[in-house]
């Protein structure tokens, strides 16, 4: 056998078209029916808020319309937004929203990581105890406590205040369990290093845990902001006046007025779901890792 | 019979080319091996043989059909993966059978609960049972056969992973870097017990590796890769003693060949001051242009060390002045590293036995220049791009002495 | 674990520490989560009601009550039908879609970004909306039923299709989800053990379905199974947007009863033992998938 020496390989040109062909083509009928099929699926998944959005748009006699339209005939637009945003107090109902989900996203924050930390570094005696509370409080829902925290609410007098409207998710105890998982996969011998160069515990904290927890933590926070502004039990219970309404439990308002303005409805509806639409799609990993972040715990 | 032909195999993934234009020829019943770097290629066309990759061109013909288009295991070959690829939820006996689960039963019979339904279900299953078990016997794994992967140590998932191959008659047997996982003791007993596997089964043997002393031990011919193209085919001893580039003989042998930069200039081969004993052959195209020299360290004999043995005097040769730096005890030999004289910036290495008088305090401690011997039948020519050049020793009596050695260079150059 | 005594000053200052940065997070865990619970035990034994601060002792009354109570009945009912019409489809749709959208070379994470949007959304809002869409007369739904020439259904407003339409509902806003959890766990399946069955002649979709996506995808599809039933049993939002547990409480779920008791009629002594049931209903699912998991992962 003699030995095989090739010389210059025999590339693709640039504008080769059969390379590109190949390159894009499908791999068979098939494919591209099951891709159209998804596509499909995509269109009835989005429909709901093309149709919302159009319905913001267009005027109450041209909501149901016989025929569907997605761009509006009469353009109504300007009027629905204008009185959402200026006749009813939406502005109040979003400002409510942002108060409650960064107040408890702080807290939890503040409150979890240093006990997640303890529990995943630091030798102390009941540390057992506290980490089966914890592992064992995940399971509890809010629907579960709601009854005598709202009595003790009540006693305190604090119904229908911010506070009432974030005390129950002060303390999450997930976050708790999240962080100490990653803690304890920081490397012992790093923290033992830093203690050998003269850092105090604190400062191990601070400036060695903390940084190399910002991808849990963003993850965390986007779990935590959807989750509570998304809430409808809870300020539904602790919620009196319309001076503390979250965007999301002003919808109910709309049972009763649901057949009288159907444009400025979805209008409200729009601007309740847009935040968390624009920032899904402004940051679409960092969402989708966030919320199903619950599938990786263990 | 199963022969393999490849034919101008082309292979891009996006804009990179991985394989070009790649043809080569596989008897049956050789061990052809696939070696060089990460990234050359060699398991792209491995993968390309199996029909887990179609290749852009190119024909694929095993006994002479072309299987381009043919499914994997419509091929008639086996693969052993590097990671062995086993089924973590199927016991060993269950990762062994399927092949012949796959290739003697009817869909309807392989699926979950349907199968119960099948009367080939329960007609092929002793069958399967009986050829499993005389593969694990011949692998000597019978006794693993009721146990989950994760349950093995890394050499038992290599057998079974055999084993998998080896129970479907397999006309071809492709492997991908099988013994990387393994540990230094038990990759050269593994080696040692797949030759044995070729030689008892007659099949040929498609093995994929990065090490080249895998590739030298195990087989009949070496296909060096580099770049997506076959550098040199051919057996191991030729890849070794005679390669075509420079790249070739950088890749084969360890400690690495040592190279030195050199000119030609009418037939005249110099390496720094030193005319070297031998010219190019005749016909061989360049008279004059930098070149590069090639000496296996092996090949450079301390010979006036008495802490070295060495079998026989090396003869007539060119000597050479070699400063000692410093000395790599591998055992039975050792490796020593310094420079040549005229060459301070290039490190050469020099191995050799150890003699009885290795470790009494002798003079290879020593920091003195030394004279190293170097028969000229060993010096392999290359020119500036890494081409070899043929060339041939040349006696003293037949050199006339050039123009050139006049002028006090004589001292340098001592034909014996 | 080390004792006070043996325990070295580093040990000592690292407890010390310890201990302040537990404190908070124990102290809210105390209110929020074991004194609630104490108090919804001790609760469900009265018949403590909001409005008047007199109450009794009723041992077990409020757990027998459920047992002759038609509403409870009803409502367990509701969410079981709920959960067997919603389940099965929350679990399938979602693996095959993301069996489908792993496979794709084009538009894959544009479906991905499409199919997850209803998950971030909120579905207050967006409950809004699908009863517009599912409006018996002037829908967009029964626009295209009518369009195929079958007579319109009245989805929210019927009580045989209304606990059908809640589940279309939790659907849409579900499978997303689903679907990323059933993706991260297709994506983990090492690509050798398809090539390796291949070359085993195991090509056909089916038995790479079974011989290696489904044994493979073993823990995910556990772990998606019980948050789905858990997301099932935790139906509130919808019910209480668009249907308010009607029409004539053939939408009334589990926790919307226990939301009513405790919140509407100030039963709460009664509300405390429902969701005590709910929640032993949880801690079930919770124990099967540590007790399967743990069992699955030994292979």
């Amino acid at each position: 056998m003699t030995p095989l020496l090739q010389d210059g390989p025999s590339r693709p040109s640039r504008f080769d078209l059969p390379a590109l062909w190949r390159a894009v083509r499908p791999r068979s009928p098939s494919a591209v029916i099951v891709t159209a099929l998804l596509l499909l699926g995509a269109w009835i998944m989005v429909f709901p808020f093309i149709w919302m959005v159009s319905s913001s748009l267009k005027p109450t006699s041209e909501v149901f319309a016989p025929v569907f339209t997605i761009i509006p005939k009469t353009f109504a637009g300007l009027g629905n937004y204008y009185s959402v945003l200026f006749d009813q107090p939406y502005p109040r109902f979003l400002l409510n929203s942002l108060i409650v989900c960064v107040g408890i996203l702080v807290v939890q924050l503040v409150t979890a990581i240093p006990a997640a930390y303890a529990l995943a570094k630091l030798k102390f005696r009941g540390s057992t105890i506290l980490f089966g509370t914890v592992v064992a409080s995940l399971t509890i829902p809010i629907n579960v406590t709601s009854i005598p925290i709202y009595i003790g609410i009540v006693k305190v007098g604090l119904l229908d205040t911010h506070v009432a409207m974030m005390f129950p998710f002060f303390i999450s105890v997930f976050a708790i369990f999240l962080f100490r998982q990653f803690f304890r996969t920081f490397p012992d011998s790093i923290i033992q290093a830093a203690r050998i160069d003269g850092f105090s515990e604190m400062e191990i904290v601070l400036r060695l845990i903390l940084p190399s927890a910002v991808p849990a933590i963003a993850a965390f926070s986007v779990f935590s902001f959807v989750a509570h502004w998304n809430d409808l039990y809870w300020p539904l219970i602790v919620v009196q006046s319309q001076d503390k309404m979250t965007a999301t439990l002003s919808m109910m308002q709309y049972q009763q007025e649901f057949y009288t303005d159907y444009g400025k409805t979805f209008a409200s509806a729009t601007v309740v779901t847009a935040p968390m639409v624009i920032a899904f799609l402004l940051a679409r990993r960092h969402f989708i890792r966030g919320i199903t972040m619950t599938g990786v715990k263990g | 019979m199963a022969k393999l032909s490849l034919n101008g195999i082309c292979k891009s993934f996006g804009k990179t080319a991985i394989l070009k234009d790649i043809s080569l020829d596989i008897e049956d019943g050789e061990f052809v091996s696939l070696v060089g770097q990460s990234g050359c290629g060699k398991s792209t066309l491995l993968r390309v043989i199996a029909g887990l990759e179609t290749p852009d061109s190119g024909e694929i013909r095993i006994d002479g059909a072309r299987v381009n288009d043919a499914a994997p295991k419509h091929r008639n070959i086996a693969m052993v993966f590097q990671d062995y690829a086993l089924y973590p939820h199927m016991s060993v006996a269950e990762n062994m059978g399927m092949p012949l689960i796959m290739a003697r039963l009817p869909l309807h019979a392989r699926l979950p609960l349907l199968r119960h339904l099948a009367p080939a279900h329960a007609r092929e299953r002793p069958g399967i049972q009986r050829d499993v078990a005389e593969v694990a016997r011949k692998l000597r794994i019978e006794h693993l056969l009721d146990r989950r992967p994760a349950q093995l140590s890394g050499g038992q998932r290599q057998r079974v992973a055999l084993g998998r191959a080896l129970v479907r008659d397999p006309k071809i047997f492709l492997m991908d870097e099988p013994l990387s996982n393994l540990d230094a003791k038990l990759r050269v007993q593994v080696r040692r017990e797949i030759s044995e596997l070729h030689a008892s089964s007659g099949l040929t043997f498609v093995y994929v590796t990065h090490d080249q002393v895998e590739a030298m031990t195990m087989s009949s011919r070496v296909a060096l890769m580099q770049g997506g193209s076959i550098l040199q085919m051919g057996a191991p001893n030729t890849l070794y003693g005679n390669p075509d580039t420079v790249d070739v003989a950088r890749f084969i042998g360890s400690p690495e060949i040592n190279i030195l930069p050199g000119t030609l200039e009418d037939g005249v081969v110099r390496c720094g001051e030193i005319v070297l004993p031998i010219a190019p052959a005749a016909g061989g195209g360049l008279r004059s242009g930098p070149v590069q020299v090639g000496v296996r360290p092996e090949h450079m004999v301390l010979e006036t060390v008495p802490e070295l043995a060495y079998p026989a005097r090396a003869g007539r040769g060119l000597s050479l002045t070699f400063r000692k730096q410093t000395i790599e005890d591998l055992g039975g030999e050792v490796l020593v590293h310094g420079r040549l004289d005229g060459h301070p910036e290039h490190d050469v290495r020099i191995r050799a036995q150890k003699s009885e008088a290795y470790g009494c305090g002798g003079s290879l401690s020593e920091a003195r220049d030394w004279e190293v011997r170097v028969n000229p039948a060993h010096i392999l020519l290359f020119d500036a791009g890494g081409m070899r050049l043929r060339a041939e020793p040349v006696l003293a009596d037949d050199h006339a002495e050039p123009a050139a050695l006049q002028g006090g260079l004589r001292k340098k150059l001592d034909l014996v | 674990m080390a004792t006070a005594t043996t325990a070295s000053p580093l040990q000592r200052a690292q407890a010390r520490l310890a201990y302040w940065l537990v404190a908070p997070a124990t102290l809210l865990i105390l209110l929020i989560y074991i004194v609630p619970i104490a108090m919804v035990i001790a609760a469900s034994l009265t018949d403590y009601t909001l409005v008047s601060d007199y109450f009794e002792f009723v041992g077990l009354d409020n757990y027998r009550r459920m047992a002759t109570d038609d509403q409870f009945g009803n409502a367990l009912h509701n969410t079981f039908v709920f959960a067997v019409m919603f389940l099965p489809a929350a679990f399938v749709v979602s693996l095959v879609l993301a069996i489908a959208i792993q496979e794709r070379k084009q538009f894959r994470s544009i479906l991905e970004v499409l199919y997850f949007l209803p998950v971030t959304s909120t579905l207050a809002a967006m409950a809004l909306v699908w009863a517009a869409l599912l409006d018996s007369r002037q829908g967009v739904i029964n626009g295209v039923i009518a369009a195929l020439g079958l007579p319109p259904l009245n989805f929210l407003g019927s009580q045989d299709l209304v606990l059908f339409s809640l589940a279309l509902i939790s659907l849409w806003s579900t499978i997303g989800f689903n679907m990323v959890l059933f993706l991260a766990g297709l994506t983990a399946i090492p690509k050798n053990l398809y090539e390796a069955a291949a070359i085993d002649g195991a090509d056909h979709p089916l038995d790479r379905f079974f011989k290696v996506t489904w044994p493979m995808l073993g823990p995910t599809a556990m772990f998606v199974a019980i948050t789905t039933s858990i997301t099932a049993f935790k139906l509130f939002d919808v019910v209480a947007i668009v249907t308010r547990g009607g029409p004539d409480k053939a939408s009334e779920v589990y926790l919307y009863l226990a939301f009513l008791e405790g919140f509407e009629y100030f039963n709460m002594g009664y509300s405390a033992a429902l969701s005590l049931v709910f929640l032993l209903l949880i801690l079930v699912f919770a124990i099967i998938q540590a007790v399967v998991v743990d069992r699955r992962v030994h292979y």
